[in-house]
């Protein structure tokens, strides 16, 4: 079972750092059947059997794939616990923005998990869009996570983690310093 | 000049620590190639040829004198003695040693400068019209514009891996000295009727081997909407735009599929839902920004001065040189200055430690510390007195510089090609100064007129021959170098894309080819036709005839 780190804390502080996590969820492939417990379920399979797995007591999961969109689930989301959004190569970056779509347009407040070719080279621009949880696909510790994600004492543009801006910074500079 | 803050600042020594990092780790065998590969291109490292390449960025081409010099001082420390500009307003330096490429990126960062988004699937630096600021033509400077997406798109959280590199050009005059119609995104600022500043939004220009003239999805966006529309853009591209086949992944080709009606639409229903207030700029910052570029302090001047006028009338290379570099300014008893790095025989494009350092030195003294970079491989003093001609100019000739050529038939714009380049299939600097040495002869050059050559040594098209009034590319033809002609290109606000001649020549038929279509120019043009103007009126058979009959 792949470890899971999680964000603790807020990342729009200074403070946030990351820990490993129980995962409490499986992930389901399509051909598998459904154990007990939480589950992690593909887009397709979630819109066949979701209403059926939901009055269940258990949480339920969806993983979006990168060629689909997250709109899929806006009807669904207050119920869903995670949604898992895969990254098939780092270098495809649809998911940054499935990950803001959740957050800042859709309100998804549940766990937004970063699966498939994950990076902590890439940690920054996940918390920033909006991830918090993390399968890492290099074997990042949590350590080398939080330091990642903590390079930069700046960022130039809003996103998902509501971090203070640049110009918002220098604003708040200038009002101290009147 | 956009002078850098502390928190600019900060940011680039957390940069400058993250890469110094990666390289020790990669150095210490922890990172494979195949690991470190992406990590140093995102910080504008490429492995070429013979070498490591290193990109620096030159945010909308634009440079104070403590920059310059010091862009000097790592050509002289770390390189060969010289550098070469870019068709993107960028400096490359050929000889790097991966060891080194830390402290250098420390010593960029002492004077504000960076290798950020030089390279990678990301927002490239943006470029701008080189006379922003002192062309009279400009309707709004677009470095205020430039330099509030190069912060934007810095290390943007969500456009980072985008399908593939995106480019955006920004111009502020009518005039096109940013070849905007062949960006991914093309902005030219406009006034609206009611005297309000925007842009008319181009998206899905491009070269490379599926060249476009970009379409305009929007024809006036307000100013102050820029960031939340560009947002738009970019998500619906990152979000549709292919990744399945790397030739089919830039903008353009997702702009094309869909239409530029749909894809327009799709952006819109896009910017329809993105929070404005969240995504554009406070008026604060706007006008922060917009301070940083006022400048205000010209001096009040005649609008003719006596002493270059004396000078002028006694040295006729004076003459030549401010008919063909020196342009109009918009403010009386100022000029334009274009420097050429095209002398004949040299590189396009290069220039050596030395010649850095004296342009570094008149920036400073007689262009208000302002030196640009243009995408025609040149550079520009934008503020020179006219008093200051006569000095300006004896200066640059005593370093090699004051080669009268701009946008004469030797002012080749050519990629490193076959001589340094590990894409390119064929040389492209060897093929330039063969057709600069046949327009030698000033006069004749002058006779000819406006005349844009431009060569690439390989389809990815760095040299934009595409969008050249006679483009070259070189191509491999098993296992020997050819080089195949275009006609009718420009990059200009009269943008088009060239049409090929025929079939491709050998190396030392390329020279001969040109000179043949210039002569069949002169003896048909109209008038004070360009080369241009006369293929457009004429079309393509005059031209071939005069090239593959005198072959047979």
């Amino acid at each position: 079972m792949p470890k899971l780190i999680k964000l603790v804390g807020e990342p729009s502080s200074t403070d946030f750092g990351a820990e490993w996590a129980e995962d409490a969820f499986v992930h389901v492939a399509d051909e598998d059947a459904i154990p007990e417990g939480d589950v992690i379920l593909s887009l397709a399979r979630f819109q066949a059997e979701g209403e059926i797995l939901l009055s269940n007591s258990r949480r339920v999961g969806v993983r979006i794939e990168a060629d689909q969109e997250v709109e899929a689930l806006a009807y669904d989301l207050a119920r869903l616990s995670v949604v898992a959004l895969a990254f098939p190569k780092y270098r495809d970056g649809r998911a940054y923005t499935s990950a803001r779509l959740l957050r800042e347009r859709l309100g998804f407040t549940g766990e937004v998990r970063a699966v498939g070719d994950v990076l902590q080279e890439q940690a920054g621009f996940m918390v920033r869009c909006g991830f918090d949880a993390f399968e890492p696909n290099d074997g990042a510790t949590p350590e080398a996570w939080t330091k990642a994600a903590h390079r930069f004492r700046h960022v130039y543009q809003r996103a998902a983690d509501n971090r203070q801006v640049a110009f918002e910074e220098r604003a708040a500079f200038e009002e101290r310093a009147v | 000049m956009y002078l850098y803050d502390p928190i600019d600042r900060e940011f680039l020594t957390d940069r400058s620590n993250e890469f110094r990092h990666q390289v020790a780790r990669r150095l210490a065998g922890e990172l494979t190639e195949d690991q470190f590969k992406p990590l140093r291109l995102m910080n504008g490292l490429y492995l070429q040829l013979h070498a490591y390449m290193l990109r620096i960025a030159i945010p909308y081409g634009s440079l104070n004198a403590r920059q310059a010099r010091r862009l000097a001082w790592i050509a002289r420390t770390y390189d060969k003695g010289y550098g070469h500009m870019t068709t993107r307003q960028n400096i490359q330096f050929n000889w790097i040693k991966l060891k080194d490429a830390p402290d250098i990126l420390d010593a960029l960062a002492e004077v504000d400068l960076h290798a950020i988004q030089t390279s990678g699937n990301c927002i490239r630096n943006v470029t701008a019209d080189p006379y922003a600021g002192a062309t009279a033509e400009e309707i709004d400077d677009p470095r205020v514009w430039s330099e509030i997406l190069r912060q934007w798109s810095t290390l943007h959280p969500e456009f980072s891996f985008l399908p593939r590199k995106f480019k955006i050009a920004i111009t502020g005059a009518l005039t096109d000295r940013a070849a905007v119609k062949v960006h991914d995104i093309g902005l030219i600022l406009r006034k609206g009727r009611d005297g309000q500043i925007g842009f008319e939004v181009i998206v899905g220009g491009g070269q490379g081997r599926t060249p476009y003239v970009g379409p305009t999805i929007k024809s006036f966006l307000p100013s102050e909407h820029l960031l939340s529309y560009v947002e738009a853009i970019l998500r619906v591209y990152n979000r549709h735009g292919r990744r399945d086949n790397i030739y089919k992944a830039r903008i353009k080709i997702l702009v094309a599929a869909l239409g530029a009606e749909e894809f327009a639409r799709q952006v819109e229903e896009e910017w329809g839902k993105i929070d404005h207030a969240r995504a554009n700029l406070p008026a604060s910052e706007l006008a922060r920004v917009r301070a940083a570029f006022a400048q205000t302090n010209f001096e009040t001047l005649p609008a003719v001065s006596d002493a270059f006028e004396a000078a002028r009338a006694a040295s006729p290379a004076l003459q030549r040189f401010v008919r063909n570099n020196v342009k109009p300014h918009k403010q009386p008893g100022y000029a334009i200055v274009e420097v050429s790095l095209k002398a004949i025989g040299q590189t396009p494009g290069d220039a050596t430690a030395e010649q850095l350092d004296v342009v570094a030195d008149l920036a400073e003294r007689y262009s208000l510390d302002d030196l640009r970079v243009t995408h025609a491989q040149n550079l520009v003093l934008p503020h020179v007195k006219l008093d200051d001609l006569p000095a300006v100019h004896a200066a640059l000739e005593a370093v090699g510089l004051a080669t009268a050529n701009i946008d004469l038939a030797s002012d080749i714009i050519a990629c490193p090609g076959l001589d340094y380049c590990a894409l390119a299939n064929a040389r492209a600097i060897p093929i330039a100064q063969d057709i600069a040495r046949k327009f030698a002869d000033p006069d004749r050059a002058e006779k000819v007129g406006e005349l844009k050559i431009k060569i690439s040594g390989c389809i990815n098209a760095c040299g934009h021959h595409h969008v050249a009034h006679i483009g070259i590319l070189g191509v491999d033809k098993k296992g020997e170098e050819f080089y195949q002609l275009s006609l009718g290109g420009s990059g200009a606000e009269d943008a088009s894309i060239g049409k090929i001649l025929g079939p491709g020549l050998s190396a030392d038929k390329v020279a001969p080819a040109i000179d043949a279509l210039v002569e069949a120019y002169l003896n048909i043009r109209a008038g004070e036709e360009r080369f241009l103007d006369t293929y457009r009126r004429v079309g393509l058979e005059p031209f071939k005839e005069a090239v593959y009959a005198q072959a047979d």
